[in-house]
């Protein structure tokens, strides 16, 4: 990958998992969970280079990278907010929280802050049923979540991102 | 075969060692748990155990889901099986020094009246299989699966049954499988059996994808390895050496434990070449799935480790004889697995004696919604509903009217209370509109519109649609369209037998389970609750106000104190007056969110 925006490291990392896989069979949706998780996105650049790598038509790489929702072709907030829509939390009133984010953030699902901290988005049942209503940040879960509970977590976070 | 010496875990059956005072402090560390935070309280114990000077008799053991996460944290004492609830980092200290060390269970903190938890009105009617394990061991020591007969069914299976005699026995236990459809898995397992091939798999789908059910979750983050030896045992029994396992990527905690329990048994020779010194092979790797519901189905699945967009293809041919890599493939869902190992250690007849006629064995069930006791229960097949919901489960909260309850998901259907004696199997449910799914149950009392249920469910699928075949992707969004309307207080005359015709003709024509259970929820809650279909079209009303379009809040004059509190719960400044004066709602700002209502002390706020 050259001239794009992302690092040597990041680079070199990737092509040690592309060389991990190569020559095993089915390798394209653990590349792309991986890529990901290295460079924040599947976008453009990043598709061709695995288009490249495992020599398959960017139009399929692209293909799969649309077909499933937890790949994102732009980079996410460094926190990403998902309000759980299982059915357990709805009937305990999870559109309620949503509507409560979208107004205090002031974006929608599938949107980002202008600071990059946050994104929030619609998410499907995380197995949290027993203490629904459900939210996650990232990988931490909220169980009993209240509406009225959103500035004081939008706080706790701005903290920890200040913090690091 | 077992040389190594193996933990005592007796303790946790209740077997006090006379003279000592040891315990096992197990502490839930499930994902409902783990929310609760319960690591720091992991943390806290070992710190103050350590205080007391205790760490010589007492273990602190982090173990997976008791299925009661409505309480967490949990932690549970052995031996007496003290039972502690929604535990905090402040009161460790007083159970170390008053349980730990006094032997006085800290009263005000225990769920129950004091008895072994297993005797509480949750835990006493459920008949654990598939849990057996989950809250007992440590999923991340392979020693204490090991110490509870672990790996001893695969044992079994390659020094003292054939292939043949294994899939024989599964047949005769009755086992169906536990993802949603009921096929038989013994005849599951002699189809791919049959099929000749240089190359077999063995698949496990952990694709949970029904909101609603985290029955597998629970399983693979609370005995991990009971799911291995059983994908062990398949290979064995149709000739597989490569396992997959499907999974949620929106389940961390269980990928990882996976992963340490793949590692671990790999190391002990339960994995990899020559399985206990047998010419067997067998390896399992891990599959991430990525959100897409789709992939719960059996050949989006394979689609999908295959490396390409998770759709379905069309059966015949089936995975048993075309499947992963167009290679025989045996796919079971994580539950099913989790019965194996007991089948073939306590024989298929044991199995067998449980349950209904054409039901064998229990289910798992998740307790969602509006319950008093949310969690997972584990329940022979034919227990009625009334048992689940009002005796295990507690009923509604705030004494309210249990209206309905929702199985099966997206693909399942409404149970209204006058049908809570069925007692619950594949066919009666079947019979009644719903189905079993993957087993989730969520309760839902008189504060939920049933037709905003429908449209919520075809809300989902329309999204989760993969769209490769017209009848689910038109089918399900104009069915969407027209709940919307009705929702939205612009329902027509017609619009039911509407709803019933292109439900119909999509069960009839799709080429998924997806699309063909898809107008379930819609067909199921017409036929039992047409009254608020007909209330919402004929009479603009929603009965159960739920529908914002169609209510409108009020506030009674001579009720109302003028406090200002409901002026400031309201999010659109659309409540005014003066201080002591009754106030009002601007209609027309109002968004109809009801959280000026849940303020009034004085019942003042009537909903229309």
């Amino acid at each position: 990958m050259k001239d794009t925006r992302y690092t040597q490291e990041q680079v070199a990392q990737m092509q040690k998992v592309i060389d991990a896989w190569k020559g095993k069979p089915g390798p394209l949706m653990p590349i792309l969970h991986e890529a990901q998780e290295v460079f924040g996105c599947l976008d453009e650049d990043v598709q061709k280079y695995i288009s490249k790598e495992l020599q398959l038509d960017v139009s399929q790489i692209h293909d799969v990278a649309t077909f499933y929702s937890r790949f994102t072709l732009s980079p996410k907030g460094k926190y990403t907010i998902g309000v759980c829509m299982g059915t357990a939390c709805y009937v305990r009133g999870s559109n309620k929280i949503l509507e409560s984010f979208k107004n205090y953030l002031g974006i929608e699902p599938g949107e980002t802050t202008e600071d990059g901290l946050f994104t929030i988005e619609a998410v499907r049942c995380i197995g949290c049923c027993g203490l629904a209503p459900a939210i996650c940040v990232n990988e931490d879960v909220h169980g009993k979540f209240e509406a009225k509970g959103v500035p004081a977590l939008v706080a706790e976070y701005k903290a920890q991102a200040e913090k690091a | 075969m077992i040389e190594k010496k193996l933990p005592d875990l007796g303790i946790r059956f209740g077997n006090k060692v006379e003279g000592e005072n040891k315990h096992h402090v197990m502490i839930c560390g499930g994902t409902g748990c783990t929310s609760s935070r319960s690591e720091a309280l992991l943390a806290t114990f070992n710190e103050e155990i350590s205080k007391a000077n205790l760490q010589d008799q007492v273990s602190v053991i982090r173990t997976g889901c008791f299925g009661l996460c409505e309480l967490g944290p949990i932690a549970i004492i052995y031996p007496e099986g003290t039972f502690y609830a929604r535990l905090t980092v402040d009161h460790v200290k007083d159970v170390v020094e008053q349980h730990l060390l006094g032997g006085r269970p800290v009263e005000e903190l225990v769920y129950g009246s004091g008895e072994s938890f297993t005797e509480t009105p949750f835990y006493r009617p459920q008949m654990r299989i598939a849990l057996q394990n989950c809250g007992v061991i440590d999923p991340e020591n392979i020693d204490e699966y090991l110490a509870l007969d672990g790996y001893k069914a695969l044992e079994k299976c390659l020094f003292q049954m054939e292939p043949e005699q294994v899939i024989q026995q599964i047949k005769e236990s009755g086992l169906r499988g536990r993802g949603g459809a009921g096929f038989s898995t013994g005849m599951k397992w002699q189809f791919t059996a049959e099929n000749q091939a240089d190359q077999k798999y063995v698949a496990c789908n952990a694709d949970e994808g029904d909101p609603g059910a985290f029955m597998d979750r629970s399983v693979l983050e609370g005995d991990p390895h009971c799911i291995l030896e059983a994908m062990a045992i398949a290979g064995y029994a149709v000739g597989a050496t490569q396992g997959y396992i499907y999974i949620r990527a929106e389940y961390p905690i269980a990928v990882k434990r996976l992963t340490i329990a793949i590692e671990q048994a790999r190391r002990a020779g339960f994995l990899g070449k020559n399985i206990l010194g047998k010419a067997f092979d067998f390896d399992v790797e891990l599959r991430l799935g990525a959100g897409a519901f789709v992939c719960g189905e059996e050949t989006a699945l394979i689609a999908s480790i295959e490396g390409e967009r998770g759709e379905p293809r069309p059966r015949p041919p089936f995975p048993a004889k075309e499947g992963i890599f167009r290679k025989p493939t045996l796919l079971n869902n994580v539950e099913t697995y989790a019965n194996i190992t007991k089948i073939i250690l306590n024989g298929p007849q044991w199995f067998a004696g449980i349950g209904t006629e054409n039901s064998k064995g229990t289910k798992v069930f998740a307790l969602g919604g509006k319950i008093n006791n949310t969690g997972l229960v584990e329940v022979p097949m034919g227990t009625t509903l009334r048992e689940i919901v009002e005796g295990i489960g507690g009923g509604c909260p705030g004494g309210k009217q249990f209206k309905a309850a929702q199985t099966g998901g997206p693909s399942g259907g409404c149970i209204p209370a006058a049908l809570m004696d069925t007692p619950i199997d594949y066919d009666n449910l079947g019979a009644i509109g719903s189905m079993m799914g993957s087993g989730g149950l969520i309760v839902m009392d008189e504060d939920n519109c049933m037709v905003d249920i429908a449209r919520f469910y075809l809300e989902f699928t329309v999204d989760e649609s993969c769209g490769k075949c017209p009848p689910c992707r038109i089918g399900t969004k104009r069915m969407l369209e027209i709940l919307t309307r009705i929702t939205e207080g612009k329902g027509e005359e017609g619009d039911i037998e509407r709803l019933c015709e292109i439900g119909q003709n999509t069960i009839d024509t799709a080429l998924c389970a997806l699309g063909k259970t898809a107008p379930n929820p819609v067909l199921s809650t017409i036929k039992h609750f047409r009254e608020e279909y007909e209330a919402h079209i004929k009479e603009k009303r929603c009965p159960a106000g739920q529908c914002a379009a169609l209510v409108t809040y009020k506030i009674l004059e001579e009720k109302c104190k003028g406090c200002t509190l409901c002026a400031k719960a309201c999010p659109v400044g659309c409540i005014s007056g003066e201080v002591k004066n009754p106030f009002s709602i601007d209609a027309s700002k109002c968004i109809q969110c009801g959280a000026c209502m849940e303020k009034c002390k004085f019942g003042a706020i009537e909903r229309v």
